[in-house]
């Protein structure tokens, strides 16, 4: 079971933003580096509970936040 | 000391966007999108409530499609150096500043066409005379919202209702409506809007940007300025993502950390209630001025259909003098002259001598409007 999913962007823009729109929909994130077995254009990422991922999905595509990709966290 | 160049840069700034600056300067001072830390976090943060302050007073939806640049100017050369090249052509109006005429001439030289829409000599223009020079070969129509020299308001909306129609982007320069006049860019049919951050927006110098409209496809603009964002650093192409597509180089964090608060002040405050107390001031003024013998007030002398910005000729006088005299001896701040824009004074009538601009702002007083209007029988009656 995996306990945290990691939202992966091509910009620190895109980055805070994500943060902002998810906290605003009461979901818990928190900005990390991004993990080096994950590519990505990005240095940061925004982790998120696994448990969360479809309502940040439908909150991040409401809002029009530009994402590569969500991938689940190891550990 | 009565400040009345507003239309110029707005001054004194509201307490909390010098207070948004120093705190940037102190707590936080590291440029957003590089590092990964939590200062330039931080500093991402401050430059999204800036995005998000802008992209709701100028009605769009997408925060990221609030992009910043060095001001109004640079965001107008982005977009007429992007979408023109040899055998475009262009319709723009007899009421421009420079920051939209001198792009255009040098682009003339590179045989782009342009046809300037003559306004009237109160700077009014109607909708229907743009569309009498489009072209199947128009890409852009360029519209000041205001004229920085009369505060003659354009009608952007009628005129962008045409351009919608037949597919050719309206790029309209805000640099004397943003913050002091409704802007809408969806009901208002803008798909391009160049903003100052220094006027209306009660921002610092050196802060401004473009909105790209809900429906501009971004592809078809290439960026100005090309270099390092912190993202795709891989790359040795520039994303093709908003906003990092046209955001190259290191930004101007603390101008944006004030910008961002000086929006947010005009939002708390509301642009209508702003637009009604700068109309109120405005009446009195063009009613006061338009008192005072051999005193001549350009535009359409009606508060109801223009900015803040309120200019004058005074017969037999240099219009320098008026407002050094106005300065030295009665401490009243105006700017005389062309203020960059020689098409407009051309179109007013007031080309090569100028006029003197008073303009008000948020924080004007009546009692220094009345001030001022004494001020300008003193100086205008003495030989």
């Amino acid at each position: 079971m995996f306990e945290f999913a990691v939202i992966l962007v091509h910009s620190t823009s895109h980055a805070i933003q994500a943060e902002r729109v998810l906290g605003r929909a009461g979901l818990a994130v928190k900005l990390i580096p991004t993990p080096r077995h994950l590519s990505s254009d990005c240095g940061s990422a925004v982790r998120i509970a696994a448990g969360d991922r479809a309502a940040v999905e439908q909150s991040l595509r409401a809002a029009q936040v530009p994402i590569d990709r969500i991938e689940l966290l190891d550990g | 000391m009565i400040y009345l160049d507003h239309a110029a840069t707005s001054w004194p700034k509201p307490e909390p966007v010098q207070e948004a600056m120093l705190r940037y300067m102190r707590d936080v001072g590291v440029t957003p999108g590089r590092s990964g830390h939590r200062l330039a976090n931080e500093a991402e943060r401050i430059r999204l409530d800036a995005r998000e302050a802008v992209a709701e007073l100028f009605g769009v939806s997408d925060p990221l499609r609030v992009l910043f640049t060095s001001g109004g100017t640079m965001a107008l050369n982005l977009v007429l150096f992007g979408l023109l090249g040899p055998g475009a052509h262009v319709v723009t109006t007899g009421i421009e500043h420079n920051a939209v005429m001198r792009p255009l001439r040098a682009l003339a030289a590179r045989g782009v066409t342009i046809s300037v829409v003559p306004c009237r000599a109160d700077g009014t223009l109607d909708a229907a005379a743009v569309v009498e020079q489009l072209r199947g070969e128009t890409r852009l129509v360029a519209v000041n919202h205001a004229s920085n020299v009369c505060g003659t308001v354009l009608p952007v909306r009628e005129i962008g209702a045409i351009t919608h129609e037949r597919g050719i982007p309206l790029l309209v320069d805000a640099a004397q409506t943003g913050g002091a006049w409704p802007v809408d860019m969806q009901a208002d049919n803008i798909d391009l809007l160049a903003f100052a951050g220094h006027k209306g927006l009660l921002g610092p110098g050196g802060t401004g940007g473009l909105v790209l409209g809900d429906d501009f496809d971004v592809a078809r603009l290439p960026p100005l300025v090309y270099g390092g964002t912190g993202s795709r650093s891989e790359h040795e192409e520039q994303p093709e993502f908003l906003p990092d597509k046209y955001e190259a180089g290191t930004p101007n964090m603390v101008g944006l950390a004030g910008l961002g608060a000086g929006v947010r002040y005009v939002l708390e405050r509301g642009v209508a209630q702003i637009r009604a107390h700068e109309a109120a001031l405005t009446g009195r003024l063009i009613a006061g001025l338009r008192g005072i013998p051999g005193v001549r007030v350009v535009g359409t002398q009606d508060a109801r259909r223009q900015t803040a910005a309120v200019s004058f000729t005074r017969a037999g006088r240099s219009c320098s003098a008026v407002a050094h005299t106005l300065d030295e001896e009665y401490g009243v701040l105006c700017r005389p002259g062309l203020h960059c824009a020689p098409q407009a004074h051309r179109t007013l009538g007031t080309f090569p001598d100028g006029t003197v601009r008073l303009s008000a702002g948020p924080r004007t007083t009546p009692a220094e409007i009345a001030q001022a209007i004494s001020a300008v029988a003193q100086v205008a009656r003495v030989e």
